[in-house]
C-alpha cells in the first residue's frame, strides 16, 4: 500500500517567537524553519512500515510557499519515495489543507495518510481529523503506536487519562503523538540522492479547492508576561512561603 | 445564540472540564448539552443540574459509549442543524471528535479558546502560547474548543434542564474500541489539582522519581506532573506531561522540581498563580518565570523539604 505524509514547514521549535510589533502576526523574516516536529515522527513511521514490509511508496506533501521544497527534501532525504508540493503563498487553513489532501487522496489512493497531530505554529490540532471527516474514513489520533494487521490497523492513542487502542478498518488516517518512534537523521548520502527524486510542484487551483480563509486574524499579541520573582535562600525559608500562601 | 456543548463523561459521572465549557459557552448564548454514551443516564440528570443549562440532549447507545469520532460527529453535525455553535472541552476527547465536526459541517475550528471577545471573536493562544491571536469567523456555524484553565468553572448545581431522548445514526462501522490502559491513582487530576508538584529529567530514572516526588505530592495532596524529557525518558506514563502538547494546566501553586523551562514545558503551565522552582542550575529559563526560586540540589531540598512540612 502507499502511504501518504503531509508535512508542514514551520518555525524551528528551538526557536523563541517574537511578535510583530505592530500586531499583525509573528516576525519570521531571518528565523530558522524546520519540519514540523509532529510531521518529522510521521515520516519516520512510514519509513518504518515500509521497512517492516507493510508499505511500499511513501509520498511526502506539502501546502505552503515555494520554500516548503526544502522541508519536502528532507522527508526525502529520510526516506520517502516522492513529493508533491502544493505551492501558494497564502496562509491555508486546516480545513483547506484537509481538502488539497482529499482531492489527493482520490488520485493516489493511500492506505494510510499519517499526519502530525498538530503543527506547532498554529496549534490547531485540526488537519487530520478534517481529512478523515471529508473522506469517511475513521481516524486514530494522537497515535503512540501503530499496528498493522491485514485490512485493519491498531491504534494506541495517548488520551488524557493514559493510553487507548482503537481498531480502524484501512483505509485509515492516523495523526503522530510524541513518543510513536524517535525519527532518524538523514544521512549525507540520503541527502544528496534526495536531491534526484521526483518532487511535483502543484497549486491549490489545480485541486479545484478554494483556499479562502474563513478566519480573519484581527490581532497577534504579546501573552501577559510574568516576571521573575525572588530567589530563597534554602529551604527553611521555602517552608515559610508554603506556610504563608496556606498550603502547608 | 443557540449553543451545544459537548458534556465530558465517563458514563458515570460529569467531569470538571465541561464547567469550563459551560461558561464559555454562556457568553454566547442559550447553553444546551449533549451527552453521548452508553448507560449513561444519570450522567444526563447530572448535567441537567448546571447553573445555566437549558435542553440536554441524551444519545444512549453502544455505540457512543467510548467516544469514537467516527459514530459520535455525524450525530453531533446533525444536531447542529438547529444549534448555532458547537463547544467542545480542549481534552483529548474534544480534540479528537470537534474538528471532525466542524469538516462535516464546512466550518473552520477555532481550537483552545481563552476568551470570548464578540458573537463570533476569540481569542487564542498560537506559537505554544508565546503569541495571542485575535480572529474572527465568518462561518454561518461556530466549531469551538475551550482552554478550560481560561473560563471559571460553572456551579454544577442549582440549574433545572429538561433531558430529552436523541437517537443518532449509532455505529459507522469504521471503527472499534479494543481497550485502555488508563492511569488510577488515588491523587487529584492534574487538570483540575491546586498543587502540582512535577517533575524533569534531572530526576534520572523512574524509581527515583518515585521516591523524591511522590512524598512531597502526597504531603501537600498535590497533582504530580512532569516534563516531556521525564515521560519520553519512562520516568512516569504520557498522562502526565504538561507542556504545549501535553496537559495545560493553573493550579494555585505549581513546584517545578529539576525542570530546565523549555518554552513547551512553559506553554503548559505558565497561568498557575505561584510557581516555585527547585533547581541546582541557577540559570535555567524556569528561574525566568518562578515566582520563587531555589538554587538547589533537589536530591537533598526536596527530601528536607518533605521532612519539614
Amino acid at each position: 500500500m502507499k502511504i501518504l505524509v503531509p508535512v508542514k514547514r514551520v518555525i524551528d521549535y528551538n526557536v523563541k517567537p517574537r511578535v510583530k510589533a505592530d500586531g499583525t502576526g509573528v516576525d519570521l523574516a531571518n528565523v530558522k524553519m524546520s519540519m514540523n516536529p509532529f510531521d518529522e515522527i510521521a515520516v519516520e513511521e512510514a519509513i518504518r512500515l515500509k521497512e517492516a514490509g507493510k508499505a511500499e511508496e511513501i509520498i511526502a506533501i506539502s501546502v505552503g510557499p515555494a520554500k516548503a521544497a526544502e522541508t519536502l527534501r528532507t522527508a526525502l532525504a529520510m526516506g520517502a519515495d516522492r513529493a508533491i508540493l502544493v505551492e501558494t503563498d497564502a496562509e491555508v487553513e486546516p480545513l483547506a489543507v484537509a481538502k488539497i489532501l482529499k482531492a489527493i487522496v482520490g488520485e493516489e489512493n493511500p492506505g494510510l495518510v499519517i499526519l502530525g497531530k498538530q503543527a506547532i505554529d498554529d496549534d490547531s490540532n485540526q488537519t487530520g481529523q478534517m481529512l478523515a471527516a471529508l473522506l469517511g474514513r475513521p481516524q486514530g489520533t494522537f497515535a503512540n503506536k501503530i499496528d498493522i494487521d491485514g485490512d485493519s490497523v491498531a491504534v494506541t492513542r495517548e488520551v488524557d487519562g493514559g493510553l487507548e487502542t482503537v481498531k480502524l478498518t484501512l483505509p485509515a488516517i492516523v495523526t503522530t503523538d510524541l513518543r510513536l518512534n524517535e525519527p532518524r537523521y538523514a544521512s549525507l548520502p540520503n541527502i544528496m540522492k534526495a536531491k534526484k527524486k521526483q518532487l511535483d510542484t502543484k497549486s491549490p487551483a489545480d485541486y479545484g479547492v478554494d483556499i479562502t480563509p474563513r478566519l480573519k486574524t484581527l490581532k497577534v499579541s504579546e501573552p501577559p508576561v510574568r516576571s521573575a520573582g525572588i530567589k530563597i535562600a534554602d529551604v527553611d525559608a521555602l517552608v515559610a512561603k508554603l506556610k504563608e500562601m496556606g498550603v502547608a | 445564540m443557540k449553543t451545544l456543548v459537548w458534556v465530558e463523561h465517563d458514563n458515570a459521572v460529569v467531569k470538571d472540564a465541561t464547567l469550563a465549557v459551560v461558561t464559555a459557552a454562556a457568553k454566547l448564548g442559550e447553553v444546551h448539552l449533549l451527552v453521548a454514551g452508553s448507560g449513561c443516564r444519570a450522567v444526563a440528570d447530572a448535567a441537567a443540574q448546571i447553573a445555566g443549562v437549558g435542553k440536554v440532549h441524551l444519545a444512549d447507545n453502544a455505540a457512543y459509549e467510548h467516544g469514537l469520532a467516527e459514530n459520535v460527529a455525524p450525530l453531533v453535525a446533525e444536531l447542529m442543524g438547529h444549534h448555532d455553535a458547537f463547544v467542545v472541552p480542549a481534552t483529548s476527547t474534544g480534540k479528537n471528535i470537534a474538528p471532525r465536526v466542524a469538516a462535516l459541517l464546512d466550518v473552520m475550528q477555532i481550537s483552545d479558546i481563552l476568551s470570548v471577545e464578540g458573537e463570533k471573536t476569540f481569542t487564542r493562544p498560537i506559537y505554544a502560547g508565546n503569541a495571542i491571536a485575535t480572529v474572527e469567523s465568518s462561518d454561518a456555524k461556530l466549531v469551538v474548543t475551550v482552554r478550560g484553565t481560561a473560563f471559571a468553572k460553572a456551579e454544577a448545581t442549582g440549574g433545572s434542564g429538561v433531558v430529552e431522548d436523541v437517537a443518532g445514526a449509532g455505529d459507522a462501522g469504521l471503527s472499534s474500541f479494543v481497550g485502555a490502559e488508563l492511569a488510577k491513582s488515588e491523587r487529584p487530576e492534574l487538570t483540575s489539582a491546586k498543587i502540582i508538584v512535577s517533575g524533569g529529567r534531572a530526576l534520572k530514572d523512574s524509581e527515583t522519581f518515585e521516591q523524591v516526588i511522590m512524598p512531597l505530592a502526597d504531603k501537600l495532596g498535590a497533582a504530580v506532573g512532569a516534563s516531556r524529557a521525564a515521560v519520553d525518558a519512562g520516568y512516569v506514563p504520557n498522562d502526565y506531561q504538561v507542556g504545549q502538547t501535553g496537559k495545560i494546566v493553573a493550579p494555585e501553586v505549581y513546584i517545578a522540581v529539576g525542570i530546565s523551562g523549555a518554552i513547551q514545558h512553559l506553554a503548559g503551565m505558565k497561568d498557575s498563580k505561584t510557581i516555585i522552582a527547585i533547581n541546582k542550575d541557577e540559570d535555567a529559563p524556569i528561574f525566568q518565570v518562578a515566582d520563587i526560586g531555589l538554587v538547589a540540589d533537589l536530591f537533598n531540598a526536596v527530601p528536607e523539604l518533605t521532612g519539614k512540612l
